[in-house]
């Protein structure tokens, strides 16, 4: 896997199991009513998020859907202030003025979860051109679902990008559902990567629940971009374990198809390689779960003991001065 | 040299800013090689270069929303949208994104960015006339701007463009006084008298918020917007010839709007007319007049009136257009009612 080593490789498994955890202790606390709101959870895309993070600096730019929180942790925001804006908390990242949908961290280049499908597209390639103007080597990744896809902002970012020869990476995760409709349903295309054919740019398919595979993919769109070559355009195969928000119930797929993904489960599969490529030991297993644990409940005592804004707090962040 | 045109005052001041600023950059379609349909941009691509004035593709949601993640990022892009009906196809980017960034993410960002946009009817039926101030002025996060001289125009794009907050603004297509690429573009700014004041060279700024008061008159107040401003003052000519003197007033930018300036005036003439080229319903017009029921209804002598557009899209025919507009008998009538005349 070259530049995988094994320190990167249990780092990728770490950011993986934080953004499973994460999600997993939000859905217990959801059902307890312990928290406000709606919610997207990522479970089962895990390896999107960390694999493509894993080939970004801290100065390079995302941008994220609804379905956000994976992102932002792999990124590199503390799980403490994400944790703390699910509880509409001042000391979210957003200070409890966003929630699920908008959490952002501009300190570690995420520029935001979008509540609007395809809305975050046309900012990646916007920070990307500003990164190309100001000679910064930044690149800048627009995270999208197989739904954006048929959202005109695909279209129009890709197209910018690719005139401009923007650094951009366009990471379409097909989780195969935009909410209920199966994508074939609304795409007539086996391979949504084969849409980057009509830009001039490459479109790649990568296995979505094989970390090492989008890290291998995402670092060759990295690097063409910091070459100054353009955008690229890659499709990662995954799937969502969940419902499309919060309790939903899929109606719209069978529970055999769940289970037949969730063989092989980003992160469940993951702890054979390690062993086998990287020697890595059950007992640094266990110290990454162990630490993630901790990370994940240090998170929620924070968020929980924090103040929730003033109620007229909002009214400062209406206009910048 | 001083600009008698407001095409010139925009160039001008977006000369003076990208001078002043390298992380001020343009983008639009037709704004490069074809120096902007209405001339704004005439030469910028020549001085500054295909790194700072971008022609883009016919894509307004990409114009907008790469302008919105380039403003995240640390420039100050001004974007122009050909004209102001095509600002639909990029309703998202402005009113969904750009206006709500800063509060979604807790003040962690701003997003210095101005949309400019010709506004106004001017013979081009009903997807290229209209006037669509009310729609961004509903959308919080948003400041709205319409001048109606070349002195304002410069003044407040100069700020506009230092504003740390998206700003969009409405150029009226019959005041830019420019000539189009296909001959003589349609304009009224001969017929104006000096209420259209000339932007002298050099620094200053208007604040956004800040009205003006084009007439003073002690019998009506006029608030009127954009092109509308000069109706009001050949409507004003007209009373004065019957005795009524009008008190002008143009608040230059919507939002935010100078209620200070609406109310002493009010206090002064105890009669309110609101004139603008939108249709009426649900629109700024509404929203003045609202403003004097609720802070200066002891004030008022008589019912507000408003003088809009037709409740109706634009139509092609000529004179069909003009039944549709508001106008100078449309105000003149509107005032001798609440008058009493």
């Amino acid at each position: 896997m070259g530049s995988v080593d094994k320190n990167t490789a249990l780092e990728l498994y770490r950011t993986m199991l934080m953004i499973r955890r994460f999600e997993e202790k939000l859905f217990f606390l959801f059902s307890t009513r312990a928290m406000p709101g709606s919610m997207h959870q990522y479970n089962g895309e895990e390896a999107v998020a960390a694999g493509v993070c894993s080939c970004l600096n801290k100065s390079d730019y995302i941008t994220s859907t609804h379905r956000g929180h994976g992102h932002c942790i792999a990124k590199g925001a503390d799980v403490r202030n994400i944790m703390a804006e699910m509880f509409a908390k001042s000391t979210g990242c957003c200070k409890g003025m966003g929630g699920s949908m908008h959490i952002a961290d501009f300190g570690v280049g995420m520029l935001g979860a979008n509540g609007i499908v395809g809305g975050g597209l046309p900012h990646a390639a916007g920070a990307a051109w500003s990164s190309q103007y100001r000679g910064t080597q930044q690149v800048a990744v627009a995270f999208f679902g197989d739904g954006a896809s048929n959202e005109g902002s695909f279209h129009e970012s890709l197209n910018l990008a690719a005139v401009w020869k923007l650094p951009a990476i366009f990471v379409c995760e097909n989780n195969l559902y935009g909410f209920s409709t199966y994508y074939r349903r609304s795409t007539p295309i086996e391979n949504i990567a084969d849409r980057a054919a009509a830009y001039g740019i490459p479109g790649i398919v990568a296995d979505g629940m094989d970390v090492l595979a989008v890290r291998e993919a995402a670092r060759e769109a990295v690097d063409r971009a910091r070459r100054g070559e353009g955008p690229t355009l890659i499709e990662c195969k995954t799937y969502r374990y969940m419902g499309h928000s919060r309790f939903e119930k899929p109606c719209y797929r069978t529970e055999e198809e769940v289970q037949e993904w969730k063989k092989r489960d980003p992160i469940l599969c993951f702890p054979k390689v390690l062993k086998e490529q990287f020697s890595v030991t059950e007992e640094e297993l266990r110290q990454v779960e162990a630490y993630v644990d901790e990370k994940i409940e240090d998170a929620v005592r924070f968020a929980q003991q924090s103040p929730d804004p003033e109620p007229e707090d909002y009214k400062k962040y209406i206009f910048a001065k | 040299m001083e600009s008698t045109r407001i095409v010139q005052a925009l160039r001008q001041a977006l000369i003076e800013e990208m001078d002043r600023d390298e992380n001020i950059v343009l983008l639009g379609e037709d704004i490069g090689v074809f120096n902007g349909s209405y001339r704004v941009t005439e030469g910028l691509l020549d001085k500054y270069g295909e790194r700072r004035v971008k022609d883009t593709p016919i894509s307004e949601i990409a114009i907008v929303g790469a302008a919105v993640g380039a403003a995240m990022t640390g420039l100050r892009p001004v974007a122009e949208i050909q004209f102001n009906d095509f600002m639909g196809c990029a309703m998202d980017q402005i009113c969904n994104q750009a206006a709500k960034i800063r509060l979604m993410m807790g003040g962690q960002v701003s997003v210095p960015l101005v949309i400019r946009a010709p506004y106004g009817a001017t013979g081009r039926a009903a997807q290229h006339s209209q006037s669509l101030e009310a729609w961004f002025a509903h959308v919080p996060g948003l400041k709205v701007v319409m001048p109606s001289t070349p002195y304002d125009a410069k003044g407040l794009l100069k700020t506009a463009i230092r504003d740390n907050n998206p700003v969009v603004f409405l150029e009226h297509k019959l005041l830019y006084g420019a000539a189009s690429p296909g001959g003589k573009a349609k304009s009224v700014v001969d017929e104006l008298d000096q209420t259209f004041r000339p932007a002298p060279e050099g620094e200053y700024t208007i604040e956004l918020g800040k009205g003006d008061i084009k007439r003073q008159g002690g019998d009506v107040t006029i608030v009127a917007v954009g092109y509308m401003v000069h109706r009001a003052v050949q409507a004003a000519k007209v009373l004065a010839e019957e005795g009524i003197e009008c008190e002008i007033l143009d608040p230059r930018t919507i939002v935010p709007l100078d209620t200070e300036l609406i109310l002493n005036s009010l206090k002064k003439t105890g009669r309110l007319v609101v004139v603008t080229e939108s249709v009426g319903r649900c629109g700024f017009a509404a929203e003045v007049a609202a403003l004097a029921s609720e802070e200066g209804l002891f004030e008022l002598d008589a019912p507000v009136r408003r003088v809009c557009a037709e409740n109706s899209p634009i139509p092609f025919a000529p004179c069909c257009e003009a039944d549709a507009l508001p106008d100078t008998g449309k105000i003149v009538k509107a005032v001798r009612e609440i008058c009493g005349k």
